[in-house]
C-alpha cells in the first residue's frame, strides 16, 4: 500500500516564519532566504548572491556560491534521501488533539497543515537506501518548527518499536525547536518516551542513525536525536541544547563563532561527522552496509 | 521575615508579626496592668492566622504555586534528606570532567534499608546559590547521578531522586560538555535501571533538567511544586512577547501538581503542611518519607523484567491523539475532560 504524501508543495517554498512551538522560542537562524516575488530566483541570506530557483533545485537548496544548506522540507528531505517509490508512509492517522486547551493550539495546528500540506512535524515509514531497507522518518521544521508533541513522539516511538521488531536500521533526520510547548508536560514526557525507546532499540543491536539539520535543538536534541550509534549533521546546522537567542544573552557575547552549530558539536564530540548534502545518501548507504550483517542474523 | 515571603503571603506574615509581639513577655505584664485578657485575645489572633492561610491556600493561581516553588525558604534536596534517611554520605563527581554541585547524591539508609539518593540542589545563601549554579545542572552533574544510578541498579539498591530545578544549565560550558546528551543518555539509562527507581518532585520540575532525572516507576509531587515543558516567563515571552504574562502563561500550561496527577504524569499527589512546606519542614519531610515507603513496598515486590516493562509501559502511553475514525482517543492518558 504505497500512499503518497499529501498534496506536493510548490517549490520553492516561502521561508519558514518562526513557530512558537520551540522549547525557547529560538529563531534558528532567521529567515535562510527571502523569496523573490516572481519564484524565478532568491536572495541567499548567508551569501546575499541572488540564486535562481532551478539551479537551488539541482543542489538540493544548497547554495551554490556559498554552500549554505537551506532547510529541506520532509518530503524534499525524503526524496532525496531514499531510493525512487520506495517510500511507504505509516501512522499517517495519527492526529494531534488540544489536552490543555492551550490558546491558539488548534489553529496552529491549521495554519501548519495548510503551509506544509503534511498533517503533523513528523512522517515516517519504511524505505531503502540504495537498496537496503530502512525505518525512517523525517521531521520538518515548517509545521509549527518542527516541535515534538504527542503524535510527534509516537510516531517515532513507534519507529523505533518497528526497527527493533522487524530488525531494520532505524535512520532519523531531525529539524526541530525542541518539545511543543503547547502539549505541556506531555510534551516533556515524550523526550521520556522516545528516549526509552532508543535504549531498547539499541538493547536489540538494531542500528539507529541521527542526522541533525537545521535547526536541531531543545527536547529533540536532548532526546532520542543525541542518542544514536551514528551522529551526522549539515554543515552549518544550528544543533544546541538552548535556542541560540537565550544562550547569547545568558552569557553576553564571549561565545565562540560556531557555537550551536554542527561544527561546534563535532569540535566538542557530540557528532560523528558532518556531512554535506550531496553526500548524505551515500554515507548512510556506507553505514547501513557496515551495519546489514549484524541486522541480518536475526539475534 | 516578611521580607521573604511571598506578596499573598503578607497577610500571613503580619498576622504572625503581631501573634510574636503579643507572645512576648513584657507585653503579658502590660496587659495584666490594663485589664486585658491576653490569652483569649491571643487564642482569637490564632484562629484568625489559620483561617487566613487556609483562606489564602484555597485559592492558590498556578502562578502563585509556581512561586510557592521557588519559594526561598522551601526545603530543598538536602533537607528531605536529612529528615528522611538515618543516614547520608554524599559521593562526588562524574569520573568524567568534574563534579556538579548542583547535583549531590550517595548511599543513605531509610529506617535501616540502604538506598541510593540523588538530588537536585538549590542554595540558601548567595554564595552557596553560585556554587551549586542556584540549581541548574551542568552535563556533569547528570553524568553524576547517572554514576549513582547506575551504581544502584548494579547492587539493587532502590534509587530516590529529587527534582528541584528551573532548568538545566544552557551555557557555553553545558553546550561544550553536551548537556543534551547527558539529558538523554540519562532518560535511556534510567528506563533500564534493575532497581526500583522513586521520583519526588519537591520544588520545581523545570523541562529538561527536570525529566533528565525524572524517569522511574513512581512520581510523587509536593502539592505546592510545579512541573513543566517551559518556565511560564519563557512561554509567555514567545505567546506573547511579555514576560510579564507568566501568569496567564503558568495558566496556559497545567503546571501544577494537581494537573501533573490529573493528566497522569505523576501517581500522586503529596500534601504539604497547611500554608506551604517552607512552614514546616519535619512535617512535609514526613509525608514524603512515608510515601517513598510505601511506593517502595509496592515496587520492591516485583521481579526485575516487570518492573522494568512496566517502567517501559509507563512512559510509553504518554500522549494525547486520536487515530483515525473509529479509533478515538490514543492510548493512555488522554486526558480529554
Ligand atoms: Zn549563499
Amino acid at each position: 500500500m504505497v500512499r503518497a504524501m499529501r498534496s506536493p508543495r510548490s517549490s520553492p517554498r516561502p521561508a519558514d516564519p518562526m513557530s512558537a512551538g520551540g522549547w525557547f522560542g529560538r529563531r534558528g537562524r532567521a529567515r535562510a532566504m527571502d523569496s523573490v516575488p516572481d519564484g524565478l530566483a532568491l536572495k541567499c541570506e548567508a551569501c546575499d548572491e541572488i540564486i535562481f530557483a532551478k539551479a537551488l533545485e539541482r543542489t538540493l537548496q544548497v547554495c551554490p556560491k556559498c554552500g549554505y544548506h537551506r532547510r529541506l522540507g520532509a518530503q524534499d528531505r525524503l526524496e532525496a534521501t531514499v531510493d525512487e517509490d520506495s517510500f511507504v508512509e505509516m501512522d499517517r492517522e495519527l492526529q494531534p488533539s488540544d489536552p490543555l486547551q492551550f490558546p491558539d493550539y488548534a489553529d496552529k495546528i491549521r495554519l501548519a497543515r495548510e503551509k506544509t500540506g503534511l498533517d503533523e512535524a513528523l512522517v515516517t515509514g519504511r524505505a531503502s537506501i540504495e537498496g537496503m531497507q530502512v525505518m525512517i522518518a523525517v521531521s520538518d521544521f515548517g509545521f509549527m518548527g518542527g516541535s515534538m508533541g504527542s503524535v510527534y513522539g509516537e510516531k517515532i516511538t513507534r519507529t523505533f518499536e518497528r526497527a527493533a521488531d522487524e530488525r531494520l536500521p532505524a535512520v532519523v533526520f531531525s529539524a526541530s525547536g525542541g518539545a511543543r510547548m503547547q502539549e505541556g508536560l506531555i510534551a516533556l514526557m515524550q523526550m521520556a518516551k522516545t528516549s526509552a525507546a532508543v535504549q531498547r532499540l539499541a538493547r536489540a543491536r538494531v542500528p539507529y542513525i541521527s542526522v541533525l539539520t537545521n535547526p536541531t535543538t531543545g527536547g529533540v536534541f536532548a532526546s532520542y536525536a543525541s542518542l544514536a550509534d551514528v551522529t551526522l549533521a549539515e554543515p552549518g546546522a544550528v544543533v544546541g541544547f538552548a535556542g541560540r537567542r537565550v544562550g547569547r544573552q545568558d552569557l553576553g557575547g564571549h561565545l565562540p563563532a560556531n557555537f550551536q552549530t554542527s561544527e561546534f558539536q563535532l569540535e566538542h564530540g557530540m557528532v560523528d561527522r558532518i556531512v554535506p548534502r550531496r553526500d548524505m545518501r551515500g554515507a548512510l548507504a556506507y553505514l547501513l552496509r557496515f551495519f546489514s550483517d549484524k541486522t541480518d542474523d536475526g539475534s | 521575615m516578611a521580607a521573604n515571603g511571598l506578596e499573598f503571603e503578607k497577610p500571613i506574615l503580619e498576622l504572625e508579626a503581631l501573634l510574636d509581639e503579643l507572645r512576648k513577655p513584657e507585653k503579658r505584664e502590660e496587659a495584666r496592668a490594663q485589664g486585658i485578657d491576653l490569652d483569649a485575645e491571643v487564642a482569637r489572633l490564632e484562629a484568625e492566622l489559620r483561617r487566613v492561610i487556609e483562606q489564602v491556600f484555597a485559592n492558590l493561581t498556578p502562578w502563585e504555586q509556581t512561586l510557592l516553588s521557588r519559594h526561598k525558604h522551601r526545603p530543598y534536596s538536602l533537607d528531605y534528606i536529612r529528615l528522611v534517611f538515618d543516614d547520608f554520605m554524599e559521593l562526588a563527581g562524574d569520573r568524567r570532567a568534574a563534579n556538579d554541585e548542583a547535583v549531590i547524591g550517595g548511599p543513605a539508609f531509610l529506617d535501616g534499608e540502604p538506598v541510593m539518593v540523588i538530588g537536585q540542589q538549590k542554595g540558601r545563601d548567595l554564595r552557596e546559590r553560585q556554587r551549586r549554579n542556584f540549581g541548574s545542572a551542568h552535563a556533569e552533574g547528570f553524568r553524576k547521578s547517572l554514576r549513582l544510578a547506575q551504581m544502584a541498579s548494579r547492587f539493587r539498591r532502590p534509587l530516590i531522586s529529587f527534582i528541584d530545578t528551573a532548568a538545566a544549565s544552557a551555557d557555553l560550558r553545558a553546550e561544550e560538555y553536551g548537556v543534551s546528551e547527558a539529558i538523554a543518555r540519562n532518560m535511556a539509562e534510567f528506563s533500564a535501571l534493575e532497581t526500583p527507581v522513586v521520583v519526588v518532585i519537591i520544588g520545581e520540575g523545570g523541562s529538561g533538567g527536570a525529566i533528565g532525572q525524572a524517569v522511574g516507576d513512581r512520581a510523587l509531587m509536593l502539592e505546592h511544586s510545579v512541573y513543566s515543558v517551559i518556565p511560564p516567563e519563557g512561554a509567555a515571552a514567545i505567546l506573547w512577547r511579555d514576560a510579564a504574562k507568566a501568569p496567564d502563561a503558568a495558566s496556559a500550561l497545567k503546571l501544577t501538581a494537581e494537573d501533573a496527577r490529573r493528566l497522569g504524569i505523576v501517581d500522586g499527589v503529596l500534601p504539604e503542611p497547611l500554608g506551604g512546606a517552607h512552614r514546616d519542614h519535619h512535617a512535609a519531610a514526613a509525608t514524603v518519607k512515608r510515601a517513598i515507603h510505601k511506593a517502595l513496598k509496592e515496587l520492591s515486590r516485583l521481579p526485575v523484567d516487570e518492573l522494568l516493562s512496566r517502567r517501559y509501559a509507563r512512559f510509553r502511553r504518554f500522549g494525547a491523539w486520536t487515530e483515525g475514525p473509529g479509533h478515538g482517543a490514543g492510548t493512555g492518558e488522554s486526558p480529554t475532560r
